[in-house]
């Protein structure tokens, strides 16, 4: 019973790290149509500057804001210079977006380095609770809680303001919004810029949980990503989160109980869904 | 009458087809202007090209007096011209109330105003209204696109084909409410069914393989029996 809480609770943690990687991707790909193969990019980015002012100011908070300010900044550049000349044209966007992704990568050496950066746990989110024989990583349970938050923060959004519905209206039919007097150009670049800050806090959010941080990781968990979406459905960030923790859960579970197919789970999970439901599972209909 | 929108001998490519090939007409304020043709002669496109979806490469296009040719889609729109497209662009998953504050673009008495006599002349909009777009009719849906086009204060309608795909008694009730906003503000029509437009426009404008080719007062065309077999195909 304490292994399967355990592995629930990693599951899930794991689970909200490609939720935030994930959320932008689903709705920048749903509204503007936008395959951004760099998004992982910005992920790393966001751990490396988050740690790196962690470490420089001793303030986790100030890592999380450093991150933030990062991915938006990053997300507004990569927007404005790099998606808007390819907009309407996938093989392109994968072309560009693929060669960003290098490049983003790369320079994180060039900046800091070649070699991974450890970041440890802040004092008070380090440590465990223990509840007869199960053990409750504090760290851990603070990622399912800051996932959580931005699911409802993304939700309630999207939901209540009219921000939200017009990128709602938007991922249906973004023509009838510009004919509605909506400038779709601005609001494209507000949720790429979101979406981009949210990459970046799940980047800085995985450095205390992993313990070390790397160029790499960054199409890593972007692969992850691209499944989640796939099977949540493309621009439903219920979806995502949904499909998010199913693929954090089987991956855990998976790892202990039958570790040769760890790493195929995560493929069959998508290709069942698109044999039986090719628009994913909360995929949204026009 | 003062005139609302002057469209100048307009000529629109789609990929590598010349689909406009010269088009020209006006709409004058207060009045419905019907763009009637055959399938595929380029009156849906004409729409599109005004309101900037598929812009047009030459010619011009006024509204109130000032060039609107190479504004963005929205700025257009932002001008004061509303368009109810041939597949009513309904946000399927959007409520009949959310695809309506999509749509306002100033929360004021005036656009209250304005929704309550939409939803008096659309009463299955107000009974509908927590329903998803997706769910509607399509007399509904049609509905719920012409209530989005007026509930701002717009000065030109844009409507494309609202009969398309109806049944008679909804095409009727359609058919009524554009008559009783035409006291409100200009239309340009794109109808199919003749007994439709002919009802309700004013003025006529017929186009044919992308062009303009005749054009007059409404009941010329009703009394001018070769120019319809001509052109439209009916007698």
């Amino acid at each position: 019973m304490e292994a399967i809480i355990n592995l629930t609770i990693n599951g899930l943690a794991t689970g909200m790290l490609v939720f935030l990687l994930a959320a932008g991707l689903t709705l920048i790909f749903g509204l503007m149509d936008v395959l951004n193969f760099a998004h992982g990019g910005l992920f790393a980015w966001g751990a490396y500057a988050g740690v790196w002012s962690y470490g420089q100011t001793g303030s986790f908070v100030a890592g999380i804001i450093t991150a933030l300010i990062t991915g938006l900044i990053l997300g507004l550049l990569m927007e404005k210079f790099i998606v808007t000349p390819v907009y309407g044209n996938h093989v392109q966007q994968i072309l560009i977006t693929l060669g960003v992704m290098i490049v983003l990568s790369e320079m994180l050496k060039v900046v800091w380095g070649p070699n991974q950066l450890s970041a440890k746990t802040p004092e008070y989110l380090s440590g465990s609770w223990e509840f007869g024989g199960v053990i409750l990583i504090k760290y851990r349970l603070f990622i399912i809680f800051i996932g959580f938050l931005v699911f409802f923060l993304i939700y309630y959004i999207l939901k209540n303001t009219k921000i939200g519905l017009i990128v709602r209206a938007g991922v249906i039919n973004k023509e009838m919004v510009q004919s509605l007097g909506i400038n779709i150009k601005r609001i494209f670049m507000l949720v790429f810029m979101v979406g981009a800050a949210m990459a970046a806090l799940g980047g800085v959010l995985l450095g205390p949980y992993s313990g070390q941080i790397y160029a790499e990781m960054g199409m890593e968990f972007a692969i992850l990503a691209f499944i989640v979406v796939v099977i949540g459905g493309m621009g439903s960030i219920t979806g995502s989160l949904f499909a998010a923790i199913l693929v954090g859960l089987s991956g855990s579970f998976m790892a202990y109980y039958v570790p040769e197919l760890s790493l195929a789970v995560n493929m069959l999970l998508m290709a069942v869904v698109l044999i039986f439901r090719p628009q994913g599972l909360f995929g949204a209909k026009g | 009458m003062t005139l609302h929108l002057k469209v100048e001998g307009i000529e629109t490519y789609i990929d590598q087809f010349h689909i406009l090939q010269g088009i020209s007409f006006e709409a004058k304020k207060g009045e419905v202007t019907v763009l009637l043709g055959r399938n595929g002669a380029g009156k849906t496109t004409t729409l599109r090209s005004i309101m900037g979806l598929n812009p047009p490469a030459k010619g011009k296009i006024e509204f109130n007096g000032e060039s609107i040719s190479g504004l963005a889609t929205y700025h257009i729109a932002t001008k004061g011209i509303g368009y109810v497209p041939e597949d009513q662009g309904i946000f399927g998953e959007l409520t009949v109330e959310e695809n309506m504050k999509v749509a306002i673009k100033k929360e004021n008495e005036e656009t209250k105003e304005r929704l309550d006599y939409i939803l008096n002349l659309f009463p299955d909009l107000k009974k509908f209204w927590k329903r998803k777009g997706g769910n509607l009719s399509g007399g509904q849906k049609q509905m719920l696109s012409i209530a989005r086009a007026y509930v701002n204060n717009n000065d030109l309608l844009l409507i494309d084909e609202p009969s398309k795909g109806l049944a008679p008694i909804v095409v009727e009730k359609v058919m009524e409410s554009i008559q009783e906003m035409k006291s409100k503000t200009t239309i340009v029509l794109v109808e199919q069914n003749f007994i439709m437009a002919s009802t309700i426009g004013d003025r006529f404008f017929i186009i044919d393989d992308g062009r303009t080719v005749h054009h007059g007062e409404m009941k010329e065309l009703k009394e001018n029996e070769h120019l319809r077999k001509q052109y439209l195909g009916i007698a």
